[in-house]
């Protein structure tokens, strides 16, 4: 009796006319299932990612021009910045180590720029010497403010060699 | 079938007698191993203990912890202070401190050890293996809440260990960045930050912990409790 009812519903789908009717709910109840799931999943991510944030700004002031002497590499540990002051003007340079986001020194006596967690070692110009880092440290946006500070903004990357600020 | 069970807790009769009611939770405990146990499958030789040694460290994680929160505030620069608080102004604050942070120790060194005794033994076999992948997730369960324990005291091991471990998240193909956001709850570890890694470390990881072990010891009495490597199919003649 079963066996006869199933093979009548299977017959019914065979032809592909219309679905059963319990086929019918199966496929509207897992249907609104997925649904259902996505949706959350989508609330959630939304959810988890916050809208504002209560982060410092990502453009700071490096201060004067002539806080920097010339040919030197000054690191600034408030916001993981280098300012180096060379013979073609200013430019800055993230600190933040490319590997694995650790903060670098620049070690004067060496010419360095080092990372302290995995020993990546990079040139004044942010090219890798040595190490893990799989990428150079990147140039950021700079310019002169209306009041003789040197700017930075931290969230943009530029070209390295494309841009210096001259003061 | 079992034979050892008393006929009331069969039938679900209430027990009045304290003394029954003692009996009777002991006899429950035992199920967690099957009817018929062989007294060596019990020994310490065969399993070293290191699945109930992994155990009692969770709970000490569970007790000392909870302590711990009493004084703890999940915030800047609040969460550092309260860590030098708890080690030297609480009294016994740096006892607890130090048996959770050693217990957690142990309990990471003790869930390998225990994989590896299970899988040397050959034990992940047929029918383990569901249990075997419960395993596995409460390994990542328990490195997890290491990870987030590891953050909580807010000092610069404990900083740079997270920024690190969240680039490590950001390498991620595709999705890298957007679950490094998530998980920090920002672009940097911060203040969002150490506040979900608390949630995840007292609320979040424990619950999940506690559900599959209790899935784990479920499985272990219903695959037929301890492995006997005598009784399996592939080690018979």
């Amino acid at each position: 009796m079963k066996e006869e009812q199933k093979k009548k519903e299977s017959a019914r789908v065979d032809d592909n006319a219309f679905l059963s009717r319990r086929q019918f709910f199966i496929k509207l109840g897992s249907g609104s299932l997925v649904l259902a799931g996505a949706g959350a999943t989508v609330f959630a991510v939304q959810y988890l990612s916050p809208n504002v944030l209560y982060e410092p700004s990502p453009v700071v002031s490096a201060g004067r021009p002539d806080r920097f002497p010339a040919n030197s590499v000054t690191f600034d540990p408030r916001f993981g910045i280098y300012i180096v002051h060379e013979a073609k003007g200013f430019y800055a340079m993230s600190a933040v180590c490319t590997h694995l986001g650790c903060m670098t020194v620049w070690k004067q006596d060496a010419g360095v720029i080092a990372c302290p967690c995995h020993g990546s070692d990079f040139r004044v110009d942010g090219t890798v010497i040595r190490g893990p880092a799989p990428r150079p440290l990147p140039w950021l946006k700079t310019w002169l403010a209306s009041s003789g500070d040197i700017v930075v903004d931290r969230s943009s990357q530029i070209r390295p060699e494309s841009e210096y600020i001259q003061a | 079938m079992n034979l050892q069970k008393p006929i009331a807790a069969r039938e679900g009769a209430a027990i009045r007698n304290p003394v029954h009611a003692l009996v009777r939770w002991r006899d429950e405990f035992k199920q967690i191993f099957s009817a018929r146990v062989r007294e060596q499958q019990l020994g310490f030789r065969r399993s070293w203990y290191l699945g109930a040694l992994t155990l009692g460290c969770f709970s000490i994680q569970i007790v000392t912890g909870l302590l711990l929160m009493l004084y703890y505030h999940p915030s800047i620069p609040q969460a550092y202070l309260d860590m030098k608080d708890l080690q030297f102004v609480v009294s016994s604050g740096v006892f607890l401190r130090n048996l959770h942070r050693w217990s957690a120790h142990a309990m990471v060194f003790l869930v390998f050890a225990h994989m590896a005794k299970v899988f040397y033994r050959g034990a992940y076999r047929p029918p383990r293996e569901l249990n075997w992948v419960v395993g596995v997730c409460l390994l990542l369960l328990t490195l997890l809440a290491s990870y987030t324990g590891y953050l909580l005291p807010w000092d610069q091991l404990s900083y740079w260990g997270t920024t690190v471990g969240s680039s490590i998240i950001s390498s991620t193909p595709y999705i890298g960045e957007k679950l490094r956001f998530i998980l920090l709850g920002g672009h940097s570890v911060n203040a969002n930050a150490l506040l979900r890694f608390y949630v995840l470390h007292v609320v979040i990881l424990p619950l999940a912990v506690i559900l599959l072990v209790s899935v784990h010891l479920w499985r272990l009495h219903k695959d037929g409790g301890m492995y006997d490597e005598h009784e399996h199919p592939a080690n018979k003649p």
